[in-house]
């Protein structure tokens, strides 16, 4: 571990905690969105000293200080090549998300900046946090200024998807909260990388690992619990479901690879089939119902529950292919599908209506908008040379590698992928006919131009060259698994000498020898 | 007798009398209803403020007076401060807005109960005699039984007075039985002497059963099911300023005397089984009822119902962990219970009752107390990073582990249940706009507009739930102290 010069993480999530409060004192509309703006440029430039990362070591830009010494707590932060990737993407979606809803939202602008600073802070808290009540904290903190995004400033059913909202992650994240502490009372403490290094019997990691999948299971959100997530992706705003798709789902996974596979390795194990075969159904059944959409982000919606069905998939897979994916999948996720719930605010300004019909023959009038579009379609569904075909690919060949059975039911979930999303673009491209007023409708203007392109680049680079990012991530993830190798490997020998019918046959035996001897005692 | 040990009693007993000489003196007229709380005894607050710094001051001592029937000790000093603070926040609550509801004579009165009550409360606190503390558990109640039916002109007040009476005689009835039966049992009422007596149900029957009953008397004071019927109408019967104080002090003395009990008498597995069976219950009954509720203050009687059942975790853990947990969630439960209720007093037009449609539109009418509001709200959930969050954390920490690991599951659930209902205050006063007009249906036209002094307190207290939460140290290690004097 490398201790931080200065502490990084920390002024990360503290500085637009600080804006807030900056933001508390500002009465005019336009100043709050030029200060959220420069606040949010200047996060990206506090976190530029992360590029400074050595993939090779371990936890980096640690810092620790002690918080309640009597129950173990500490504040612990620090970044691995898994957890980096998650702040940068974190980071790097604000300032874009300023900018899409700088015209979109037209009431409580104050509130509405603060509530996006209060998130882009609790979630670079959740992927930095090493100790686990931190980790809660934070996971817990940023539902209150989501559930707020959703319930002011979403659409007509706010309230309905607001409340499901609130009402299904925190409901899934108590159990999170009784894992945490029979984990404090296991191991003895409530740091993470403490507890890694310590095992636990296989009955304990049966439950622990059932309670913290429950909780990262409807973050992801897996099937079946995904009802939550395409209700609050329709009725957020844009900014909202950019944070929501980009950043939100990305903690479920980060959560399986963070706590589940190096804390429960044998359960982990234990249940990877159920797993395997969820995600799969998340795969296939997202894409199905995503073909079955008439509104464009519903459609977007469900298909990021095929999505993370594939991330949830490379998890399981336990090779390093597979989890490779996983992690470029959740960037690559991130910046499409932010890119996607970002178009369609921009058209949704325009027509104010979301559904496909409404946004069609869009080709001829919006020829900007719909080349960005095509761009970050042809990505969502995996497109060679575009940065999701990477994340996709590794999984899928990791999917071969673990077996052909499961290789073989993914590849329909991708073609169903393809299916839904060329169909969407082009009715949206060339379907007709156009709505009249679609004629007076302007182009992207330079606004929009600015927060699309970084992304339509990300898309074209990582989809080219995946190298920098796989170097990052490869030492963290083949540390991950050759600790959790080693670990199931452990307490399955130890589950089998427990399980083994030994016992049994020794009964039968047993009870053999007392037929026999008893025979006699019979007479 | 070293005075210094009483400093805290001392303070609020020269208040005590100088209230009482006020009440004789006060003049009988029919003035307006509105202003002077500060002349007719509204300075009680600050008298409450001396005496938190009587207890701070006091919070190393240790001592036994009075035969040995009173303990000066960490524990004590601790709920002292906590008495003192949380009666400082009361009276202050009460004198701020003129206490709509009470006649203008009736004031000196109001206030001299409040802090007779407070005051039994600190020898309950004390006391480490069984006899002391059912004295002092009366002097606490007597009071209150007074003050609840003080609410001009409203029938259910007296309602709520005389079910708040006859519940607490029958506790009291019930705490005396199980008196007796300890005395008979063990032939002493000195909880040092029982230290260490056998009060499990196969040896000592008596005195197990003696334990759960006096304890019931307790529970009756914590609200803790099955003696909970009559929280939320004694709340919603009584005024918004004199249920705040109800929902608050008198619950730190039951956890004070339960946190006594528990640690001086060790008790047996059957007892803890049947304070966790109590609490189990109680947190699952009294959030599922509390889902039903319109009028807030009942809602609230129904949550601290279920609060009363998370107490129980610390209780049952038998630790010095787990009785400094339970102390830590007594006091987080008082300073965010009464900043919802600080919030429900100040929007609340004329003192009356507020339902949760009421709060429409609360964010554009008084935005601060609506912030302060969803804070009191997510730490009565226990949503970090409020104190809600820490003290639950601690309790459900404390029993794990303790063979109460169904109880700990049971409470995790049971956060899941009280989301919905806390998460609608917050609903209603953020999002409740254009689908209604709040206006005709009496929402935000009837709502009070805050002053600016009541936001700035609001907010203070709403800074309080969040420090705790999130620098909880300093506050838990005097709950620590008090937990490891308690268990060596």
């Amino acid at each position: 571990m490398i201790d931080a010069g200065y502490p990084i993480l920390s002024s990360l999530i503290f500085f637009p905690l600080l804006m807030c409060l900056v933001l508390a004192f500002v009465r005019s509309d336009e100043l709050v969105r030029v200060i959220t703006l420069a606040a949010s440029v200047a996060e990206v430039l506090l976190a530029l000293p992360l590029f400074g990362f050595d993939p090779a070591q371990g936890f980096q830009f640690v810092e620790q200080m002690a918080w309640v010494p009597q129950w173990g707590l500490s504040y612990y932060l620090g970044v691995d090549g898994i957890s980096l990737l998650m702040v940068m993407l974190t980071v790097g979606i604000l300032p874009l998300c300023v900018l899409c809803s700088w015209t979109y939202i037209g009431k409580r602008i104050k509130e509405f900046h603060i509530c996006l600073l209060l998130m882009t802070a609790a979630c670079i808290g959740v992927f930095c946090a090493l100790d686990f009540v931190l980790f809660y904290v934070f996971w817990e903190a940023m539902l209150v200024p989501m559930y707020l995004l959703i319930a002011v400033w979403g659409g007509p059913e706010r309230r309905y998807a607001s409340i499901k909202f609130f009402l299904y992650t925190l409901a899934g994240s108590t159990l999170l909260l009784v894992a945490m502490v029979a984990f404090f009372r296991a191991g003895g403490t409530f740091s993470i990388p403490e507890l890694m290094e310590r095992s636990y019997s296989f009955r304990f990691q049966f439950w622990a690992f059932l309670a913290m999948a429950l909780a990262f299971a409807i973050k992801v959100p897996m099937f079946p619990f995904h009802t939550w997530l395409p209700a609050a992706h329709v009725q957020a705003p844009s900014a909202g479901s950019v944070i929501l798709a980009s950043v939100l789902l990305k903690m479920g996974t980060y959560g399986f690879l963070r706590f589940c596979l190096p804390l429960t390795p044998a359960a982990s194990a234990y249940f990877a089939p159920v797993m395997i075969a969820f995600a799969i159904a998340s795969i296939i059944y997202g894409g199905f119902v995503a073909l079955g959409q008439s509104d464009i982000k519903k459609l977007i919606a469900y298909s990021s529950v095929g999505h993370m069905g594939f991330a949830m998939l490379g998890i399981f897979l336990f090779n390093q292919r597979g989890v490779e994916g996983t992690l470029l999948v959740m960037l690559n996720h991130g910046i499409v599908t932010g890119a996607l719930f970002m178009m369609i605010g921009l058209i949704y300004e325009r027509s104010h209506s979301r559904e496909i019909t409404a946004n069609q023959g869009l080709g001829k009038f919006l020829p900007a908008y719909m080349g960005f579009w095509g761009l970050f379609a042809l990505s969502s569904f995996g497109f060679p040379g575009l940065n999701s075909f990477v994340g996709e690919a590794a999984v899928m060949t990791g999917a071969f590698q673990h077996s052909w059975l499961v290789g073989a039911l993914v590849v329909p979930g991708a073609m169903l992928a393809a299916a839904y999303m060329l169909r969407l673009s082009l009715r949206m491209a060339w379907g007709g006919p156009a709505s009249p007023a679609g004629k007076s409708w302007r182009d992207m203007n330079s606004r929009e131009w600015v927060y699309l392109a970084p992304l339509a680049v990300l898309t074209i680079w990582l989809g080219v060259a995946p190298g920098m990012v796989l170097r990052t991530i490869d030492p963290a993830i083949e540390r991950l698994l050759a600790d959790f190798q080693a670990k199931s490997q452990a307490v399955v020998a130890q589950v089998e000498e427990i399980d083994r019918p030994l016992p049994m046959e020794l009964a039968v035996v047993e009870i053999d020898k007392a037929g026999a001897t008893g025979a006699p005692l019979a007479d | 007798m070293r005075l210094d040990l009483l400093a805290p009693e001392l303070v609020l007993g020269l208040a005590l009398l100088a209230l009482f000489v006020q009440t004789l003196t006060t003049r009988k007229t029919a003035e307006p209803r509105t202003g002077g709380g500060f002349l007719y005894g509204g300075w009680l607050a600050y008298a409450a403020v001396a005496s938190a710094v009587a207890s701070a001051a006091t919070l190393g001592l240790s001592g036994l007076m009075f035969y040995g029937a009173y303990q000066i000790d960490a524990l004590s000093q601790f709920f002292k401060l906590l008495i003192s603070v949380g009666l400082a926040i009361a009276t202050h609550n009460a004198s701020f807005g003129g206490t709509p509801e009470l006649a203008q004579d009736k004031r000196s009165d109001y206030y001299l109960f409040l802090a007779l009550s407070a005051f039994g409360l600190m020898l309950l606190a004390s006391s480490v005699e069984l006899i002391t503390i059912v004295i002092s558990l009366e002097i606490s109640s007597f009071c209150l039984y007074a003050i609840v039916p003080l609410r001009a002109e409203k029938p259910e007040a007296v309602e709520a007075g005389i079910k708040y009476v006859m519940f607490g005689a029958v506790a009291t009835a019930l705490a005396l039985f199980g008196l007796a039966y300890i005395m008979a049992a063990h032939q002493t009422t000195y909880l040092p002497a029982l230290v260490g007596r056998d009060f499990g149900f196969a040896g000592a029957p008596l005195a197990a059963l003696g334990l759960v009953l006096f304890a019931v008397g307790f529970f009756y004071k914590l609200a803790l099911f099955p003696f909970h019927f009559w929280a939320p109408d004694v709340y919603d019967g009584a005024s918004n300023e004199t249920a705040a104080y109800i929902a608050t002090l008198p619950k730190l003395g039951a956890v004070v005397v339960l946190v006594r009990l528990a640690s001086l008498l060790g008790p047996g597995p059957e007892v803890a089984m049947v304070l966790a069976v109590f609490g189990a219950l109680s947190m699952t009954l009294g959030n599922l009822m509390a889902l039903a509720q319109k009028d807030i203050k009942r809602l609230l009687g129904f949550s601290s119902v279920a609060h009363a059942g998370y107490i129980m975790l610390g209780l049952v853990a038998g630790t010095s962990e787990g009785f400094a947990a339970a102390s830590f969630y007594a006091l987080v439960y008082l300073v965010m219970n009464l900043t919802i209720f600080w919030v429900v007093c100040r929007t609340s037009p004329s003192g009356r009752n507020l339902v949760l449609d009421d709060l429409a539109g609360m964010h554009r009418r008084a935005p601060i107390l609506a912030f302060v509001l969803a804070v009191a709200a997510f730490a009565l959930v226990g949503l970090p990073p409020t104190a809600g969050f820490t003290g639950k954390l601690f309790l459900l920490s404390a029993a794990w582990g303790r063979g109460f690991d169904w109880l700990v599951v049971v409470a995790a659930v049971n956060t899941a249940i009280s989301i919905f209902y806390y998460l609608n205050l917050v609903r209603y006063a953020y999002t409740a706009e254009s689908d209604e007009p709040s206006e005709s249906k009496g929402g935000v036209a009837q709502l009070a507009r805050p002053t600016a002094w009541a936001n700035a307190f609001g907010l203070v207290l709403a800074a309080v739930v969040l420090a705790l939460g999130v620098l909880p140290s300093p506050m838990f290690n005097l709950a620590a102290a008090a937990g490891q004097q308690l268990m060596p």
